[in-house]
């Protein structure tokens, strides 16, 4: 049984009169601890599926079953807490909360999950220590470099553990040396075992993954996988 | 679930970081309770004022007045009699007949001139007996008050108040001297302490002469008023009934009399005085309402600056109610916080108010502080309703695509 198992998603905007079909008869499959990249024109439909297999947003026709669990039935209640327990987002504007430091934004999703703050203090300690940011804890966003903005979106998109990483365009907003670094730590967590997704326009980096989706028009276009080494 | 310490402590830094935004909800939300702290807070302070003034004059007093009305308060019709039989001097001596009752002292009223050493004025001229010093409580500065003699004698003497003497003798000495009052001379016997202001007539311009010589000089043979005293508060209801019984049997079994207590006064005022306050404070409390208005409009502000904050929240796992409680969470604390800084601001001008009036005691009372917070605080939550509702139930992609 795959991690991810997409069957006939169909995702439909109305634009006044006009229909869009940001995806269309998606069919798709990823294991676990898979590192997949989608590329794709503007417009092909990568972020509507990101957001899809995140549950931001729900398909208007087809299945999504998530570990086996068809996670398109559930509620918005039960759809958040699979957000919180599962899913890790990576964005390309980091969304920082500005008035909070690096460790209260990373303390968020504990935070939300009711972990004890006796619990919290010691999972930020070391998700600080693991991404460099030890010296930076009560630095507000503003007072943080691009990449190390990212690498604080990172540490908070994983503090719960969770069983996949979305990361959309995550190093659009970075140069190419934060990037390739911004990268190389998604991949390492990769490596630990954790689905990543990454919807990238750079093609070295979208070569990197073993595994690469191109779209086109809201459907898969191509599903290439390298083979391993 | 998120921690309900958590929930706070999140509000409490969103509620902290934007500062003229939280500064405006509070001062609105500050001027409301305020005005319905010190708006009371001077209602009461009148209606204290007024209590006390009247409980000066005595707490088992008893008025008499001539005619019948129906209520015993002091209402629109109180002083407006029917066919009035008048009330007289032998009337005023019958009372004297009753056990509960103590002192009485019957009262003409009138205006006239008096005049000494060529100075002229106008002045109230009261024709009463002895007693009335004693039911009114008036303290003499110098000689003494009206002689015990016949009520309908009159002889030729008065006592004066103390800007009246102050005006007329300056420092001569007033005591022996003769005055006129309208056509007719009085010795000065007496010359009351300095009172200041009291309700009513004010003690201090007052001449006060033998009823029957003040009969004379207004050539009526009727009393404005008699005033009798029960032996203690307790007994006015029975001195009550003697009284109406003793002037019906005057009268021809005709009960043509109406009788005032200070209670009866008291109530009337009181209640008067307490519904202007409550009307008052529900002024105020609009003002609170308009207070409501902006907190919503505050929040609804907030919520569009923080769209993709809660788009984040919601990618974060966030459940709608817990972002709805985070955002009333949010307008109840700036609510709680604006309305603790109007009460501050309001018991300030309270201080004020009494500073500059020191005759008022304004202090709010307890229920119009208790509905002051109350109100703000429940206003501040049910206007902070509706933007929490819209931010819970907005759309996660659309709000992270917001920046
Ligand atoms: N909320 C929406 N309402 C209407 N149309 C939408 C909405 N979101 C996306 N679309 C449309 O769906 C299509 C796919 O959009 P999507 O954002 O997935 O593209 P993308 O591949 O991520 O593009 P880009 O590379 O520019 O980010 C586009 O045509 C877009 O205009
Ligand atoms: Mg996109």
């Amino acid at each position: 049984m795959a991690q991810i198992e997409l069957d006939n998603i169909q995702r439909i905007f109305q634009l006044g009169d006009s229909e869009v079909h940001a995806l269309q008869d998606v069919q798709l499959r990823i294991d676990a601890g898979e590192y997949v990249s989608v590329m794709g024109p503007s417009g092909s439909g990568k972020s509507t599926l990101l957001n899809l297999l995140g549950l931001l947003d729900r398909p208007n026709d087809g299945h999504y079953r998530l570990e086996g669990r068809d996670v398109t039935t559930l509620s918005a209640d039960e759809q958040a807490r699979v957000r919180r327990e599962r899913i890790g987002f990576v964005f390309q504007s980091f969304h920082l909360v500005p008035r909070l430091t690096a460790e209260e934004n990373i303390a968020l999703p504990l935070l939300l999950a009711g972990i004890s703050p006796h619990d919290r203090k010691a999972r930020v300690a070391q998700a600080l220590d693991d991404f460099g940011l030890a010296k930076r804890g009560d630095h507000r966003p503003d007072q943080l470099s691009g990449g190390q903005r990212q690498r604080v979106a990172i540490a908070r998109a994983t503090i719960m553990q969770p069983a996949m990483l979305l990361a959309d365009e995550p190093t659009g907003n970075l140069d190419r040396a934060t990037g390739e670094e911004v990268t190389q730590l998604l991949e390492a967590l990769n490596g630990r075992g954790v689905t990543l997704i990454v919807v990238t326009h750079d093609p070295h980096m979208g070569e990197r993954a073993q595994r690469q989706i191109r779209m086109e028009d809201g459907r898969i276009d191509s599903d290439s996988k390298r083979p391993a080494p | 679930m998120m921690r309900s310490r958590d929930i706070l402590g999140f509000a409490t830094r969103a509620a902290t970081a934007y500062p003229m935004r939280t500064g405006l909800m509070m001062l609105a939300m500050a001027i409301g309770v305020a005005a319905v702290v010190l708006l009371t807070a001077l209602g009461d302070g009148a209606r204290r004022y007024v209590v006390r003034e009247f409980s000066a004059l005595g707490s088992s007093l008893i008025i008499v007045l001539p005619g019948r009305t129906e209520t015993g308060g002091v209402g629109a019709g109180s002083f407006v009699t029917n066919t009035p039989r008048d009330l007289t001097v032998d009337d005023a001596a019958a009372l004297l007949r009753a056990g509960r009752v103590t002192r009485v002292a019957p009262l003409v009223l009138g205006n006239s001139e008096i005049a000494y050493a060529g100075k002229l004025r106008e002045v109230m001229v009261i024709g009463t007996t002895t007693a009335f010093a004693d039911i009114r409580n008036y303290r003499l500065g110098q000689g003494r008050f009206l002689p015990e003699e016949d009520w309908r004698r009159g002889s030729a003497v008065a006592v004066i108040g103390a800007t009246l003497h102050q005006e007329l003798f300056g420092a001569e000495p007033a005591l022996g001297q003769m005055i006129r009052v309208g056509d007719r001379r009085y010795r000065v016997i007496g010359v009351l302490a300095a009172s200041g202001s009291g309700l009513g007539m004010n003690a201090d311009e007052l001449v006060i002469i033998p009823v029957a010589a003040a009969q004379a000089l207004f050539n009526a043979s009727s009393l404005f008023r008699i005033f009798a005293e029960a032996r203690d508060r307790d007994a006015v209801p029975a001195a009550k009934t003697q009284i109406l019984d003793i002037l019906k049997a005057r009268h021809d079994g005709e009960e043509d009399v109406t009788l005032i207590t200070q209670d009866a006064v008291l109530g009337t005022f009181d209640r008067i005085l307490g519904a202007l306050t409550l009307a008052v404070a529900g002024i105020a409390a609009i003002s609170l309402a308009v207070a409501g208005i902006l907190v919503m409009n505050v929040m609804l502000v907030a919520i569009t600056q923080r769209t993709s904050e809660i788009g984040l929240l919601k990618a974060l796992g966030a459940t709608g109610s817990i972002i709805r409680l985070v955002f009333l969470t949010e307008a109840a604390l700036l609510s709680i916080a604006g309305a603790l800084a109007g009460l501050l601001l309001g018991h300030l001008g309270a201080w004020g108010l009494r500073l500059m009036f020191p005759v008022l005691p304004a202090y709010p009372p307890d229920w119009a502080v208790f509905a002051g917070l109350g109100t703000a605080i429940v206003t501040g939550v049910l206007f902070g309703v509706m933007p929490a509702r819209h931010a819970a139930t907005l759309d996660a992609v659309d709000a992270l695509s917001k920046r």
